[in-house]
Order: structure tokens, then C-alpha cells, then sequence
């Protein structure tokens, strides 16, 4: 187990929006030995975002590079595309390449991301059925899309409801099936759901909602009712879970995602984790744990990870922020709104709004707004800086569009 | 070059930003705190989204979509996700009037 920290080197674990950031913000932070970035895919580092909204667009869906191969080099970052990771040996400091191969670490970033989550459903692995994680997904995805096409998709959540406006904009057939009453009723208020499911609707996408699947079948979607929502293929798009195989495997402890510190620290002091596959305590939720699936949160968390694998022991405080296109309209939600007693809406331009959540002790837990383009990035932007500073500002002031959020934030 | 009016100096308030089109291309107008103006490329560099809808805090403006940042000032990128700066204007008031040469 010889060799200095930098010939060791620093290891991660996963090349998408967080464990590229990490890799960049090592060298941001001055570490000058050796950096391995190990991706399970092919492809030089890609935003994922785009891949339900414009990139699914194109014919041929064209990733965003996050950093380039020549921009990694250039970094002195060895970048190892299409290698996947078997094991860690934590009492060696080593990571265990599939093929047997080793990689010393004096710190490693465990930057898995996530997973979709899989039907357990009569055919559910047929090869009708997609899910949208990465390029390829979208590739084929996009092959399925276009008029005379018909698209089933179960869930209605973001990644569904983007695929379904994307699917719509190029003349596919589109049916929502979601097992709940509503839609998006894991994070976003209820009247923000009914807005995006009229919109929905409007467009020409068929919703079954409270829906029982009793199968997915080579014709579509069987109900349990025994009808049938006919399907060239069937989108599931039903939530992700967080990768932990490695950490569970090498003994790292598992909370909904692997348990880290508010320094995003495991309970090793050598292995940290970030991004979608890890879970820490949140400090302006009381300390709650918590697991984001969000690309800014992917990039903070990758960013101060790095640092603190380089001994800056910062904390992680960030408040969330997520967003979603759907056609014209953008829903943005800074914060958590879980535990809110009382919301006050703001109304935004002609048609758009902000819903501000409030917790029992007068502070601003959330802000979730939507509206056309970009019209309430704005007010989220403010939301969120009181978020951070724990303010408590006045409800009837927050509702009021002449009050000016700014002079609420410096008050 | 040539010295384009772009608006009227009350309207944009102070630490505040606004939208100006001329001849097919769109431009970000500033109002500074102190009260100077500045222009920039209306477009972000990282996924082409119009400034004018994001926040000016002191001297920087954000991007409404993906938090890109830049110094209105010198259209310096502030870092990730954005990379390229912006392309900055001369601006003069004359009057009433805020002008930018482009």
C-alpha cells in the first residue's frame, strides 16, 4: 500500500455530471498528481438533460460534452471510457477493474449516478420496452418517435412528461399511464401538476391515471381491466434508484443511497460519494437525509467532494434547485417543500406563478414557479438565496407582485 | 460600428437588466448598482438561453436556466457550467438615452 497521495492518485468512480465536475474541480483546487476518471460508457462526458428535450429532437440525438476527451487530456485527467469498476479493495486502496486490473487511490469519489427503475411486470423486458438513461436510450428511444408511431409511457413524472412533449413536437401518438391520481406527485404541487397535465392534454397526449398494468405485452399496455393502450413501444419512466453495488459490496453503508456525511464523506475517511447515488444530512432540513436526482445538485456535490477529498472539509449546504421544460414552459422548485404548514402564490406575467412554502416557524422552506420561457427563474433565484439564509419573509409581501423580492432578501 | 439607441436610461432599473433587439441580433442591456450601463451578447455561451430573464446581483448577471455567470463588466465567465465569456459593447448615455456601439 506504498506511494505518495499523488502517486496514488485520485480515483472516481462514474463519468457523468458529477464525477467530471470532480475531476475538473480537482485541478481547480490546485492538486496536481495523478486524477483517473472511470466512466461505464462509451462516450466522452455528456450533459444528460438535454436527452428528453432538445437532443431527442434531431434524427440522430447529439450529446453535449460537459468536457471533451481533448479538454480531460488537456487537464491531465485519465479518462478510462467503457470500463466498469468490479470492486473495491478497501484495506489495499484499490479499485478492481472488471478484467482484473488495479487502480491505486489515496482518495476515491464513488460518483455513480442512477439506475431507472425496472417494472416488475409480465414483459417488462421485452424488446418493446425502453427506459431513458443515457445516449444509446435516446438514440433508440428517437427511432420509435414520429408520426403514425404510438409511445405508452408509464410514469408520469419529468422524464416521462419531457419525453411526452418531445415525442408530441414530432407527431407521435403519445399515452401517459401513472398509477397515482395525479401527476409529478412525488415533488411538485399539486396545482402546478394540473397546469402541465392541461397543457398535456392540449397538445394531444392521453392520460390513465389511477392505472393498474397488468402487463406489457407485444400489442401495448394491458390494464387490469383487460384493455389495451396500443404501443409501438412502451416508455417506463417510473423513478431511478441510486447505484450502491460497489459500496454495498466493499461494506460502505447503504441509507437510500450510499450514507455520507454533510462533507460527503463515507464512514471510510479515503472513499467519498456524490451526486444521485449518495444520501446526506441536509442542514436546512433539520439535518434530514436526503438524496437529490438533479444535475446542479450533481455538479455542487462533485465540485465540493473534490475539494474535500483534497482536505478542505467543507460542508455541504447547497439548496436544491430543479427544473423541467415541457413545450413552452419551464417549471423551476428551489428547496424542499416537505413539512410546509402554509403556501402563498405570486402570480408571474400573464399566466405564469410562484408558489412559496412556508414551514410552521415562518421560514421559506420551498419555491416551485412556471410559467412560459424562463419568466420565473428570477423569483426562484431570490427563493432560494432566503432559503439559504433560513429568512422568514412576510407571506402577504411574497404574494404581492409589487413587492420586489430583492428588498424582501436584503430586508 | 455605429452607436445604436438601445433604451432610455429609466428603463432599466438599477442592478438590473433588460432585452434589446437590433438587425437580427439580441443584446443584454445593465444598469449597474452605481448607476453605469453595460451591454453583452444577449445569449448565454453555454445553451444559447436570453440573459435578460436572469438575475443581476452587484455586478454579475446569472442565467435564468442553468446558473452560467458572468461579469456584465467585462463579460468574463465566472465558471461552470459556463466556459466562454460574453462579448461585451461600448455603451454611452447621452441624455436620456443609452446607446451601444456595435
Amino acid at each position: 500500500m506504498g506511494g505518495s497521495a499523488a502517486e496514488r492518485g485520485m480515483v472516481i468512480v462514474g463519468a457523468g455530471e458529477c464525477g467530471t465536475r470532480a475531476a475538473l474541480a480537482l485541478r481547480e483546487a490546485g492538486w496536481r498528481g495523478k486524477v483517473t476518471l472511470v466512466g461505464a460508457e462509451t462516450h466522452p462526458p455528456y450533459e444528460r438533460p438535454p436527452l428528453s428535450k432538445d437532443a431527442i429532437l434531431s434524427e440522430t440525438p447529439v450529446a453535449k460534452a460537459i468536457a471533451g476527451a481533448g479538454d480531460l487530456t488537456a487537464a491531465g485527467i485519465d479518462f478510462r471510457p467503457g470500463v466498469r469498476v468490479a470492486a473495491i479493495d478497501r484495506p489495499a486502496r484499490e479499485v478492481v477493474l472488471e478484467g482484473g486490473c488495479r487502480l491505486p487511490y489515496a482518495r476515491l469519489l464513488l460518483a455513480t449516478g442512477a439506475q431507472p427503475r425496472t417494472l416488475a411486470l409480465p414483459g417488462a423486458s421485452g424488446e418493446n420496452v425502453a427506459m431513458l438513461r443515457g445516449l444509446d436510450d435516446a438514440a433508440r428511444i428517437r427511432a420509435a418517435l414520429g408520426p403514425g408511431q404510438r409511445l405508452a409511457i408509464i410514469g408520469g413524472g419529468f422524464i416521462g412528461l419531457e419525453l411526452a412533449a418531445s415525442a408530441r413536437r414530432l407527431g407521435t401518438d403519445v399515452t401517459v399511464v401513472e398509477a397515482l391520481p395525479r401527476l409529478l406527485s412525488r415533488c411538485v404541487p399539486a396545482e402546478i401538476a394540473a397546469g402541465l397535465e392541461a397543457r398535456h392534454r392540449a397538445e394531444g397526449v392521453g392520460f390513465v391515471l389511477n392505472a393498474r398494468i397488468a402487463a406489457i405485452t407485444a400489442l401495448g399496455v394491458e390494464l387490469a381491466d383487460g384493455s389495451c393502450i396500443a404501443a409501438d413501444l412502451v416508455l417506463v419512466g417510473i423513478g431511478a434508484a441510486p447505484d450502491t453495488t460497489l459500496a454495498a459490496a466493499a461494506g460502505l453503508a447503504v441509507e437510500n443511497g450510499i450514507a455520507v456525511d454533510d462533507r460527503l464523506a463515507t464512514e471510510d475517511p479515503s472513499i467519498f460519494a456524490a451526486g444521485d447515488c449518495c444520501s446526506f444530512p441536509h442542514p436546512h432540513y433539520a439535518g434530514r437525509r436526503v438524496r437529490l436526482e438533479s444535475w446542479r445538485s450533481a455538479q455542487e456535490q462533485g465540485t465540493l467532494a473534490a475539494r474535500n477529498m483534497l482536505g478542505m472539509n467543507e460542508v455541504l449546504a447547497a439548496v436544491p434547485w430543479f427544473w423541467s421544460d415541457q413545450y413552452d414552459l419551464t417549471l423551476q422548485i428551489a428547496g424542499l417543500a416537505e413539512g410546509a404548514a402554509t403556501t402563498v402564490r405570486r402570480p408571474v406575467g400573464e399566466d405564469g406563478f410562484v408558489l412559496f412554502h412556508i414551514a410552521p416557524d415562518g421560514r421559506l422552506l420551498a419555491a416551485s414557479g412556471i410559467a412560459r420561457g424562463n419568466a420565473v427563474a428570477r423569483d426562484i433565484r431570490l427563493a432560494e438565496m432566503m432559503i439559504a439564509r433560513g429568512l422568514c419573509p412576510d407571506p402577504a409581501a411574497l404574494a404581492s407582485p409589487a413587492t420586489s423580492l430583492k428588498k424582501l432578501l436584503a430586508a | 460600428m455605429a452607436w445604436i439607441r438601445a433604451c432610455s436610461t429609466d428603463d432599466i432599473d438599477a442592478e438590473d437588466v433588460a432585452r434589446f433587439d437590433h438587425d437580427g441580433r439580441t443584446f443584454a442591456i445593465y444598469h449597474s448598482p452605481e448607476g453605469a450601463f453595460f451591454a453583452t451578447d444577449g445569449l448565454c455561451t453555454h445553451e444559447q438561453v436570453h440573459l435578460a430573464d436572469g438575475l443581476v446581483m452587484d455586478h454579475i448577471i446569472e442565467c435564468p436556466k442553468h446558473n452560467g455567470r458572468f461579469d456584465y463588466t467585462t463579460g468574463a465567465a465566472k465558471g461552470a457550467p459556463v466556459c466562454v465569456n460574453l462579448a461585451t459593447y461600448k455603451v454611452k448615455v447621452e441624455g436620456d438615452d443609452v446607446l451601444i456601439e456595435i
